[in-house]
This record gives C-alpha cells, sequence and structure tokens, in this order.
C-alpha cells in the first residue's frame, strides 16, 4: 500500500511537468491552430538561460522569471521570422517548419552553452512533508512536489481568465478561430499571432527550468521523452482544454509511475504506454477527456 | 448626395491572375447599392479589395480619405464593416463572443447596450447567446453576420452574397432588414449578390459586373425594367 502510494505521488511530480509542457502546447494549439513541435526544444534553450543566469548569483526565481521574459520575445519574434512566412498556405508546411525548428535549437543550444551536464537549482524549499504515518511506514511528498503543483495551477488559472475573461482573450480566440474573419472586424492578427507563440514560449521557459530543477542534471536531451508524453497529455485532454492538459498530465505521470512499477514486460519500453493510453481514449473518446465538439451547420 | 465610397479604375486580382479591370463604382451616403454579375466577374473581389485583402491598382476614396495599402484591420476601424462570403462566424465561438467581437474597434462604452438592442433586433440570437455559432442554423448564422457587423457602427455595409445557402423565406426575411436598416437608421450598404430581383428591391442603384468591369449600372428600378439587362445579366 505504501508503495503504491508513495508511487502514485511521485507519478504526480512527473504529471505536474507534463502537465505544464502540455499547457504550453495546448495554448500555441488554441492560439495559432498550430502544433509546435519546436516548444520542447525552446523550452530546453530558455532552461539553458535560466541556468546561466543563476551561476551569476541571481535569486533562482528571478532568473526563472527573466527567462520566461527574454523566451515570450524569442517566441514572438520566432512567429514573425519562421512561422509568418508558411502561414496561411498547407498546414503541413508549419509542422515542416517546427519540426525543423526542433533540430535547430536544439544544435544551438548545444553550440551556445555546450554538451556538458549541468544542475539547475530549484526555486522551491528542499526537503518533504509527511503526509501520515502509522506503524512505521510513512508517507512523504516533496515540497518541489507541492511547488510544481501549485505553479501549474496558477498557471493554468492566469491563462483561464486570459482567455475566456479578456478582451485580449477573446481577440485571441477568434484569431485562432478564423483568421480572415478577425482581421475583417479590426483585430491586428499578426500581433496575436506573436503574443500567442511569446506566451506558449515563456511558458515553456518556466516548464523547463522547473523539470531541470527536479533533476539532479540535465542537458540537450532534457525535454525530448517529455515532450511525447506532453503529446500524449495535450492528445489526452482534447488539445483544446487547459484543465485537459493538466488532469491528462497527472493521468500521463501516474500511468507511468505505476507501468515501472508493476508492469515488468514493459520494462525497458514504457514509453508504448503514453501512447497505448491515447489510442485507448482517442478510439473511444475521439475529442479527447476534455474536448469540446464543434459543430458547424451550413 | 456625397459619395461615401468611390472606386476609381480599381484593377488587381490575386498574384498574377487580374480579376478587376478598371471597376468604377460610387456608394452614396445613406444608399444602397448593389452588385451584381455572374460567377467569377469580380464581385467579391471588388470587395476585398475595398477591405484592403488584396492588392490593388487604382483610386479607392472612404470618406475623402484614400484607402488603398491599408490592411484590413485598420480598413474596419475606419468604419467599414465586410460580411464576407460564408458569413465569416467564428463558428467555435458563442454567440455572445461573436458580437463583441464585432465591436472590436471601438472604445466607447455602449457596447452593452448595443447587444440588448442587437439581442432585441434578432430574438433567436439572444436565447442562444452562450451556445457555439456554428450549431445555428444557416439563416440563423447570417443574422448573427448582420448583427456582428453591426455592432461595428459601421459607416459602411459590405456584404458578399448574403443568400448563398439559404432558403428562400429566409433570404427574403434577410433583405427586408437589411431595408429596414438601411431606412431607418440610414445605414448605407453595399451588397454583391446573385438574387438580383430582391436585392433592387431595397437598392438605390445597381451595378452590373462582367469579367472584371461595369459594364451597366443605373438606378434599380431602371435595371429592373430593363428588358435587355434583365435578359442578358440578371437572368429573370
Amino acid at each position: 500500500m505504501q508503495l503504491f502510494v508513495s508511487q502514485v505521488l511521485n507519478g504526480i511530480g512527473y504529471g505536474v511537468v507534463y502537465g505544464s509542457v502540455a499547457l504550453a502546447l495546448v495554448l500555441i494549439f488554441r492560439v495559432t491552430g498550430v502544433l509546435n513541435f519546436a516548444q520542447g526544444e525552446m523550452a530546453l534553450f530558455s532552461t539553458y538561460v535560466s541556468w546561466k543566469l543563476t551561476t551569476t548569483g541571481m535569486p533562482v526565481a528571478l532568473a526563472i522569471a527573466l527567462s520566461m521574459v527574454i523566451a515570450f520575445i524569442g517566441g514572438a519574434l520566432i512567429e514573425r521570422v519562421f512561422i509568418r512566412p508558411v502561414e496561411g498556405r498547407s498546414p503541413l508546411n508549419v509542422v515542416i517548419v517546427t519540426l525543423g525548428m526542433f533540430l535547430a535549437i536544439n544544435s544551438l543550444t548545444q553550440l551556445v552553452f555546450g554538451t556538458d551536464p549541468q544542475q539547475m537549482p530549484s526555486p522551491f524549499p528542499s526537503g518533504s512533508i509527511e503526509l501520515f504515518s502509522s506503524g512505521g511506514e510513512s508517507i512523504e511528498v516533496s515540497k518541489s512536489t507541492i511547488g510544481l503543483i501549485v505553479v501549474l495551477l496558477v498557471e493554468c488559472a492566469a491563462l483561464w481568465f486570459l482567455l475566456q475573461r479578456t478582451r485580449l482573450g477573446l481577440r485571441l480566440r477568434a484569431v485562432a478561430s478564423n483568421p480572415d474573419s478577425a482581421r475583417l472586424v479590426g483585430i491586428n492578427s499578426g500581433a496575436m499571432l506573436m503574443l500567442g507563440w511569446g506566451l506558449a514560449a515563456a511558458l515553456g521557459a518556466l516548464a523547463g527550468s522547473l523539470v531541470a530543477s527536479k533533476q539532479t542534471a540535465f542537458d540537450a536531451s532534457l525535454m525530448q521523452i517529455i515532450l511525447v508524453y506532453a503529446f500524449a497529455a495535450a492528445a489526452l485532454g482534447g488539445f483544446e482544454s487547459l484543465i485537459g492538459a493538466v488532469v491528462a498530465g497527472l493521468i500521463v505521470g501516474v500511468a507511468y509511475t505505476l507501468t515501472i512499477q508493476y508492469i515488468d514486460a514493459l520494462d525497458g519500453i514504457e514509453l508504448v504506454m503514453p501512447l497505448g493510453l491515447i489510442l485507448a481514449v482517442l478510439l473511444v473518446k475521439p475529442n479527447g477527456l476534455f474536448g469540446r465538439r464543434t459543430v458547424e451547420r451550413v | 448626395m456625397t459619395a461615401l465610397l468611390e472606386m476609381r479604375g480599381v484593377s488587381g486580382g490575386y498574384g498574377p491572375v487580374q480579376v478587376l479591370r478598371g471597376v468604377d463604382l460610387t456608394v452614396e451616403e445613406g444608399h444602397v447599392a448593389v452588385v451584381l454579375g455572374a460567377n467569377g466577374a469580380g464581385k467579391t473581389t471588388t470587395l476585398r479589395a475595398i477591405s484592403g485583402m488584396i492588392r490593388c491598382g487604382g483610386e479607392i476614396l472612404f470618406g475623402g480619405q484614400p484607402l488603398q495599402g491599408r490592411r484590413p484591420e485598420a480598413v474596419a476601424r475606419r468604419g467599414i464593416a465586410h460580411v464576407p462570403q460564408g458569413r465569416g462566424t467564428f463558428i467555435d465561438l458563442s454567440v455572445e463572443d461573436n458580437l463583441r467581437l464585432g465591436a472590436t474597434g471601438r472604445r466607447d462604452n455602449g457596447v452593452g447596450a448595443d447587444l440588448a438592442h442587437w439581442y432585441d433586433v434578432f430574438p433567436s440570437l439572444g436565447s442562444r447567446r452562450h451556445q457555439q455559432a456554428g450549431s445555428m442554423s444557416g439563416g440563423e448564422q447570417q443574422m448573427l453576420a448582420l448583427a456582428r457587423a453591426m455592432m461595428a457602427r459601421p459607416r459602411l455595409l459590405l456584404l458578399d452574397e448574403p443568400s448563398l445557402g439559404l432558403a428562400p423565406l429566409v433570404t427574403r426575411e434577410l433583405f427586408s432588414r437589411l431595408g429596414e436598416l438601411n431606412r431607418e437608421e440610414g445605414l448605407t450598404i453595399l451588397v454583391v449578390e446573385q438574387n438580383a430581383n430582391l436585392a433592387l428591391d431595397i437598392g438605390h442603384w445597381g451595378y452590373v459586373l462582367e469579367t472584371g468591369r461595369i459594364v451597366v449600372q443605373g438606378s434599380a428600378e431602371t435595371l429592373q425594367g430593363d428588358e435587355a439587362v434583365r435578359r442578358a445579366y440578371l437572368g429573370f
């Protein structure tokens, strides 16, 4: 029992990471209609920026915040320079560009920051909190996991508020829904697309930095497996839903640790688990757990 | 009478394809102008030229100010509401979000009051305000598109084939609404339409477009009464 509960908690620790990257994927998808395969590598670069800033003695939280600002600007520029020229034609073109950026940004990161593993300090206090103990058994959860959960929930609430409750959010959704029509009602589509990419890049910077701080060390492969799990979470959650991304992230995380613990047959190939999960959910609910059906009558 | 919109020798198209070959067209303030013509004559392209969605040569003046070279969002903010073919509905957003988006360019505090007004005019929109816009019938979506355009409090309304895909009865209802808006609120309208008779019924002036040029123009009554024009261009 104790093993089970601690594996679930462990899974939640992973799950918040997948959820936070999935949140960035969902944001960019909702605002621009693009699946950004370079999301993980953009986050990787930003993570190195955060790390570099902490090496100057800057407080960790401030370093991450500054890195998010830089990522915001970088994301907006990437939209303007690399995505805009291929937008509006086939969606495949954009996918290929983001795949190209995946490789390019990864290489650029190694070129700029080197290939040695680095340590990202955690913005959260160390240690753990005892949830309960009985008969010599105790179950603990680390403060950094709690910190991650809090950050994720705040992120989710802030994004929901922005998209659903502000005029700016309405414009962002309008551009995603119908770019031409958005321009005809007076919305500067280009600015909204840049904003969407900037926001997603900033969220990625936050997620990446927090992921790296959970691990003893990180290198340029930090985000690659995480991106697969994050895509699994985003698909599971319905690709449109913010809360769906978070909940699905947690499901994927817990399923991951439980697979490792209890299903020996999948030892070493745990990666089939999230993909199997996507397949199962999409067979039953093609719009994901939290996806809405978009209906159009003509 | 002052001209709200003037097009002089406007030419343009898509890439190497020239669609407009010198369109001259005037819309008087407070009038309904109707552009008729066969498929491919350049009706939609004419509206797209006004909205800045394609580059074009010649001259387009709105309230005496040149419009060319301005981007669609800038044209919209000058008071031109364009309901494109297919209505331009934000299908996955709610009815109310669609209407609020219509008021994007406005800075005044009257948006809430206008919302209430249009829900009053179109009760079926009011009862569905939280529904996904795409789930409504074609007729309701066309009313939504009209209300969305009106939320901008436009000086000029551009309508592209509003009757497309609508049942005849709904089309008639739509045009009677447009006629009311023009008479009661003094709204200036430029409408492109296949359904010539209905459009000319509410129109003041009509243009017939053929391969990118205006070939016939005249008052709505003249066009409706002219046997030759009717047979050659209007098909009724």
